[in-house]
């Protein structure tokens, strides 16, 4: 059960995109096309989908303090911490290459349609956020913070989904020319958080 | 572009000088016509979820021109020695150690302002800014310019994080800085704070807003439909 409220949490009311504002990067320069959007938006979630977890046994058994304990009890005030910026990232960037050598090698259509936006993702803020999120809050459990990537990718997933369509349908309407664009995508994800801000307090 | 013909009198056929217009350029380019925020669309990320108040925008714009100005300086230094393929890697880890430096400085001398920022210090280095012209700044530029550069870049996105967080502390508590801005007496005759201007939506409208208002004068930045 709360595992459920994890998931319908990180997806609806702590959303990367209208919360927290991470991965805009690419939200705003994917989403001409609700095609390209959705994937991107699944390559966002498989990714996530692995790297909170593993940066979660990272961060419990490597970086915490204490958490060398394992290994001998001599470590046990060791405190590697201040190393997980460090570790996060490299785990991300060594994922995302890992994933996009074997998608190309066992599944060439897969590559084709997510290849391309896998190189983006190493450096999608929404990535390292989770793991950073994932660190701060302190999940007590691996199927904790599994479950809270897979959520932040899902939400992440339908905000950029869901802004394509937008973007796709306003081509025809009368834009004033200094808002066409960026201007206009921005001020829609501001209402589109403002409404997704309705779904705040949600408890299963 | 344009402003190619209005600094060309003041650049000196002398043997590039440190500031020389050209120099120049690259840190005043940023502020306006090639704004990261607005125009490159870069480290958006970091831009809205800090603006709440002024204060945590500027320790934000702080950081990023240490990040941005150091990692552009140490990897144009050695772009040569870079094999391409680990480029991107190699980058990561030159900006992490970095923003690792800035978070431990934040926790030492300002603990508040890291325990608000939270866990956007660490997103620097996945700031866009960072990685985008480390990419297509440095790796192709000497340390001097790629220096300049970094500068500028830091300077355009330090001052849209004032603005949007400007705009949202005065509508949204009255205050800029800390200091109280709207007096007393225009509460006294019922004047309330927007509450809304704190909610996070805000800062992407203010952004739109602001990028509309830049458009508006600046026409050649205009995107065809």
């Amino acid at each position: 059960m709360e595992l459920v409220n994890i998931f319908v949490k990180s997806i609806f009311v702590e959303n990367m995109i209208f919360a927290y504002f991470l991965g805009m990067c690419s939200y705003l320069a994917v989403s001409k096309k609700v095609k390209t959007a959705l994937g991107l938006g699944m390559a966002v979630i498989f990714v996530l989908g692995f790297t909170v977890p593993i940066n979660y046994i990272l961060e419990n058994y490597l970086l915490k303090e204490g958490a060398l304990k394992w290994l001998s009890p001599e470590f046990a005030s060791v405190d590697l911490s201040f190393l997980s910026f460090l570790m996060f990232i490299a785990v991300v960037a060594a994922f995302v290459q890992l994933v996009e050598m074997a998608v190309e090698k066992f599944s060439p259509s897969l590559y084709a349609s997510l290849g391309i936006f896998l190189p983006l993702i190493a450096v999608n803020c929404s990535i390292l956020g989770g793991a950073l999120f994932m660190q701060q809050r302190d999940y007590p459990t691996l199927a904790h913070a599994t479950v809270f990537g897979l959520g932040s990718g899902v939400g992440w997933m339908f905000a950029i989904v869901f802004i394509a369509a937008i973007r796709e349908k306003i081509r025809y309407s009368h834009i004033p020319a200094p808002l066409r664009g960026l201007g206009i995508a921005f001020i829609l994800t501001g209402l589109m958080g403002i409404a997704f801000m309705s779904f705040m307090g949600i408890k299963l | 572009m344009s402003t190619e013909t209005t600094t060309a009198k003041v650049a000196k056929k002398e043997k590039e000088a440190l500031f020389s217009a050209k120099r120049m350029k690259l840190i005043t380019d940023p502020l306006n016509d090639n704004n990261p925020v607005t125009v490159q669309v870069l480290g958006i990320c970091s831009a809205l979820a800090i603006t709440v108040q002024v204060k945590p925008s500027l320790f934000m714009f702080g950081g990023v021109l240490f990040v941005v100005t150091l990692g552009n300086v140490i990897v144009s230094l050695i772009r040569n020695l870079i094999p391409s393929r680990v480029r991107i890697i190699a980058q990561l880890v030159i900006v992490a150690a970095l923003v690792i430096i800035v978070d431990l400085l934040l926790k030492a001398y300002a603990y508040d302002m890291s325990k608000q920022l939270s866990v956007f210090v660490g997103l620097i280095i996945t700031n866009c800014i960072v990685m985008g012209r480390l990419e297509a700044f440095a790796m192709g530029n000497k340390w001097w310019p790629s220096l300049l550069d970094g500068v500028g870049n830091a300077l355009g996105y330090g001052i849209l994080l004032v603005l949007v967080a400007s705009v949202r502390e005065i509508f949204g508590s009255g205050t800029w800085l800390g200091f109280q801005v709207i007096p007393q007496a225009v509460y006294d005759m019922g004047y309330v704070n927007n509450g809304l201007m704190i909610l996070p939506p805000m800062a992407l409208i203010v952004v739109g807003l602001i990028i509309w208002i830049q458009r508006a004068k600046n026409t050649k930045l205009i995107e065809a439909n």
